[in-house]
């Protein structure tokens, strides 16, 4: 057992955990941050997809021992209190859910997809998602909801630009 | 055929799961057993016994629905004017909590955000069998609104008596009774006054007609999406209580392994609560960990005779028939006329075998339970499409009466007709009495592919006789373990047999989503265009040919056009057809292909369907259900199939069973026909059954190549 110091959404935290133990566990028994869940546990579903220095990883196949000091995002942290984060208005306005399990790990991805393409082309977000397993299907409303994000977020930055 | 319109109260025998023997039977507690004798409740039941049976999925199987009528028990409207809804039915991504709130709000005249659905809590909903066969919008969404209509009637009622007006007079609106000539109104609230309504819903309830829905018909969001974006939403899988453990299993080497010896010494030096009852092997820890450490710890041993394996499966299937189970309902064989002498007199005749594997419904959220006791009365939260199934397994399993077990199922991670049991909720709770704790079981995802069940496998046999103008005038249709669901042919044939023969199953199977109306419509859909082939006709003109059904027809007219039926194709481009009816909906799905004979690569470019449910409730749920259905759909049709050999899963796992991902999808066009004229049916199931057999006929337009076995492709299309 060792002392591990991790930073979730912004927020220090000291967990007792073996260092292999994977991330997704940390966050979920130790932290009780529930949004990221357990599909797989090989990061072949993308349903624990977190956000480690803005890049979007599987934290089940993450060893906590690896990213101390290192800044996580999960959903729980990407809306700024009731304000949702462009991509998870985006998810909601086009229903690109069903059962949702999928949905936190879809928005995850999404996120670290548009903050290094902010106009992916169709192709690209299914390049990018592919790993992302929907069981329910909804694949054709999540690329929707990611382009919609993107045009909402391309059209904002536009006009903070125009306002300077 | 005559009875179509009406709502399914049959269970097919293919639901094998709900009368299957509890997994485990664990040793009677002395003290417990007298405690309960001397209490006077280990005679269990105040139900009536036809729902006893239904509900511990006892011996009889074929019983309807029995759905309590008095209003306090389905609806509630408080002080603070929150309307409570109580269903036995459950969430698990089918959207019905918005759908239902939706009927409610339209019959009740309250806004969508006034009213709570309490689902599948077994203390306080109401007797539900469970959540399948897309029966909650012809059933239950009916059943709502009969019981809003009610309740809406009596507080106008309540109005018109203390105003001493003629209701006739009053209008309900907005939450709201209102006296427009006197301009007064009262809030149902203060109508109540918190008392409880108790009106026994009548058949002449008028409900308000489709026609003139105005919340009801319209796309609705989720009702609480917002949980679901944010991470907020807490499946089964992420319940949890103070000083809860977290529970293992440890799992036999093989299927119908019997545990020979087990040595458990090491677990319990770890610090974790072992428990060895019988087959049943378990530890609870305080982390997940420390019980994968301590499960690593046990020794057992296990033995187990010889089993058959996926490379003989179809062999086996067709010589372990068990005639006579399960084949005596009237959905499991039909006769008309003389199939033998149409045969022997048709111009043409065909005999062809289909194949399909078994498959595992892979929810993306494994099963999971968390259990609580309190001294003798059990609480389980846990994810499954029957809470109250699965409180009538836990009784049974630890011998208590029901009345003593709460099941509670927060909205899960999917089943698609695969979470109907509760294994991981006697895990959980065996583990929890002996730990004295609360204690949580999680399915990893490799024992979701193994200890669940599978959707059955099935061989099916057709001959057919056709006349030379395009009539077909035979047809023998055998369906071997897959099951009765579909099996009855729409095309109208003078004379018809077919069976479906029950087999011993080497592989535990159960429901899933369409269940086996996929098979039996890959087979007759696929048939239907090789008899086109025979006779040189187009296959659409074939089929209507055959057809008199208006509402099949017209949902394959639908598709045609929208797809655009008869345009030229480009080489290795393919188009096909496939379409019926099933669960009271009736599809046509009309596919289009790429083949590159070179790599042997398979690609469905385009799907286009057309479906008609009746009134529709939702349009774009209905459209997000039927996109669902085709995305799922491919991968059964394509690639999914679950390989064993001697009582072992060989793929199970995400990395070695292909399900359907982003780059697997097609173009998918729906077309809804609206009949508003007619009871609304369920959309979960139907718009799955026309896919494989619209693939299967549009990879012979393209290529030649006659594929007759689901999975289709799963390794590219090999050269013939």
């Amino acid at each position: 057992m060792s002392t591990i110091r991790l930073t979730v959404n912004g927020r220090p935290y000291t967990v007792d955990a073996e260092p292999k133990t994977s991330l997704l566990t940390v966050l979920r028994e130790h932290l009780d941050l529930t949004g990221s869940k357990y599909g797989c546990g090989e990061g072949q579903c993308g349903a624990c997809t977190v956000l480690i220095d803005g890049k979007a990883q599987r934290s089940c196949v993450t060893q906590v021992g690896s990213i101390s000091q290192r800044q996580i995002t999960t959903i729980e942290g990407l809306a700024s209190g009731e304000q949702l984060h462009p991509v998870q208005e985006a998810f909601l306005d086009a229903e690109a859910m069903q059962c949702g399990y999928c949905t936190s790990g879809m928005i995850m991805s999404a996120v670290a997809l548009l903050q290094r393409n902010p106009a992916p082309k169709e192709s690209e977000i299914i390049a990018f998602m592919d790993g992302n397993v929907c069981r329910c299907g909804t694949y054709p409303r999540i690329v929707s909801a990611i382009q919609k994000a993107a045009k909402v977020a391309t059209a904002s930055s536009a006009a903070k630009g125009a306002g300077r | 055929m005559s009875n179509r319109n009406q709502a399914q109260i049959l269970l097919e025998p293919e639901r094998y799961e709900l009368t299957a023997a509890a997994p485990y039977r664990f040793d009677l507690d002395r003290r417990e057993f007298f405690k309960f004798l001397g209490a006077g409740v280990l005679v269990v039941s105040i139900l009536k016994s036809a729902v006893v049976a239904q509900e511990s999925g006892g011996a009889s199987q074929r019983r309807g629905d029995s759905l309590p009528k008095e209003i306090d028990a389905w609806l509630h409207i408080g002080e603070n004017r929150k309307i409570t809804v109580y269903t036995g039915k459950v969430e698990m991504g089918q959207n019905i909590r918005t759908s239902l709130s939706q009927a409610v709000a339209e019959e009740l005249q309250v806004p969508i955000e006034k009213i709570e659905m309490v689902m599948g809590d077994t203390q306080l909903t109401p007797f539900d069998m469970g959540t399948f066969g897309s029966r909650t919008t012809p059933t239950m969404n009916l059943q709502l609104r009969k019981v809003a209509a009610a309740a809406r009637e009596m507080l106008i009622g309540l109005a018109a008596a203390q105003w001493q007006t003629d209701r006739q007079k009053l209008v309900a609106a907005d939450g709201k009774v209102t006296d427009p000539q006197n301009n007064r109104s009262l809030d149902y609230a203060a109508l109540t006054k918190g008392q409880q309504l108790t009106q026994i819903v009548t058949v002449g309830t008028s409900l308000i007609p489709a026609t003139s829905w105005k919340v009801a018909g319209q796309s609705a969001i989720k009702v609480d999406g917002r949980d679901f974006v944010t991470g907020r939403h807490r499946y089964p899988s992420d319940q949890k209580l103070p000083d809860m453990l977290y529970g293992k299993v440890c799992r036999p080497t093989s299927f119908n392994a019997t545990l020979v010896s087990v040595e458990t010494q090491k677990a319990k030096q770890m610090g974790a609560t072992v428990v060895h009852d019988g087959n049943f092997v378990g530890v609870a820890a305080a982390s997940t960990e420390l019980a994968a450490a301590a499960i690593a710890a046990i020794h057992a041993e296990w033995k187990s005779e010889p089993q058959p394996s996926s490379k003989e499966l179809f062999d086996y299937l067709r010589k372990n028939t068990v005639e006579g189970k399960d084949s005596t309902g009237d959905g499991d064989r039909f006769d008309l006329g003389s199939v033998d002498q149409a045969l022997g007199s048709a111009d043409h005749r065909l005999q062809q075998t289909y194949t399909v594997s078994y498959i595992a419904h892979t929810p993306l959220e494994p099963r999971a339970a968390l259990a609580k006791w309190d001294g003798d009365n059990l609480t389980v939260w846990t994810g499954t499409q029957r809470p109250f199934g699965v409180r009538g397994q836990l009784a049974e399993a630890f011998r208590i009466s029901e009345d003593r077990v709460r099941v509670l199922m927060p909205d899960t991670g999917s089943g698609y007709g695969g979470k109907h049991t509760g294994e991981t909720a006697i895990e959980a709770a065996r583990l929890a009495r002996a730990a004295k704790r609360p204690v949580k079981v999680g399915w990893t995802r490799e024992e979701e592919f193994t200890w669940a069940y599978f959707r059955p496998a099935g061989v099916i046999d057709v001959s057919s006789g056709v006349r030379s103008d395009g009539t077909i005038t035979a047809w023998e249709f055998h369906n071997y373990n897959s099951g009765s669901a579909g099996i009855r042919s729409y095309y109208e044939i003078p004379n018809q047999h077919i069976v479906f023969h029950a087999t011993n199953s080497p592989l535990r199977q159960g429901s899933y989503r369409a269940l086996a109306a996929t098979a039996n419509h890959f087979a007759r859909e696929s048939h239907m265009d090789e008899m086109a082939h025979v006779v040189k006709m187009d296959p659409l003109e074939f089929r209507l040919k055959n057809l008199k059904d208006e509402r099949l027809r017209a949902v394959f007219e639908a598709a045609a056009k929208q797809f655009g039926w008869g345009k030229t194709k480009t080489p290795g481009q393919g188009f096909g057809m496939g379409g019926g009816y099933e669960k009271l909906g009736n599809i046509a799905t009309f596919a289009e292909v790429g083949v590159d004979r070179k790599s042997g690569e398979v690609k469905v470019v385009r799907v286009v369907s057309a479906f008609e449910c009746g009134a529709i409730v939702n349009p774009d749920n209905l459209r997000n259900q039927i996109e669902g259905s085709n995305v799922q759909g491919l991968g059964g049709a394509l690639f999914e199939a679950i390989e064993f050999e001697n009582g072992k899963i060989l793929n199970g796992k995400m990395s070695q069973y292909r399900v359907p991902r982003f780059s697997d999808v097609p173009v998918l066009e729906t077309v809804l026909l609206d009949r508003k004229d007619l009871p609304s049916a369920g959309a979960g199931e139907c718009p799955m059954v026309g896919l494989a057999p619209a693939i299967a006929n549009a990879i012979f337009d393209a290529s030649g190549v006659r594929l007759r076995s689901l999975p289709l492709v799963p390794d590219g299309l090999k050269q013939s």
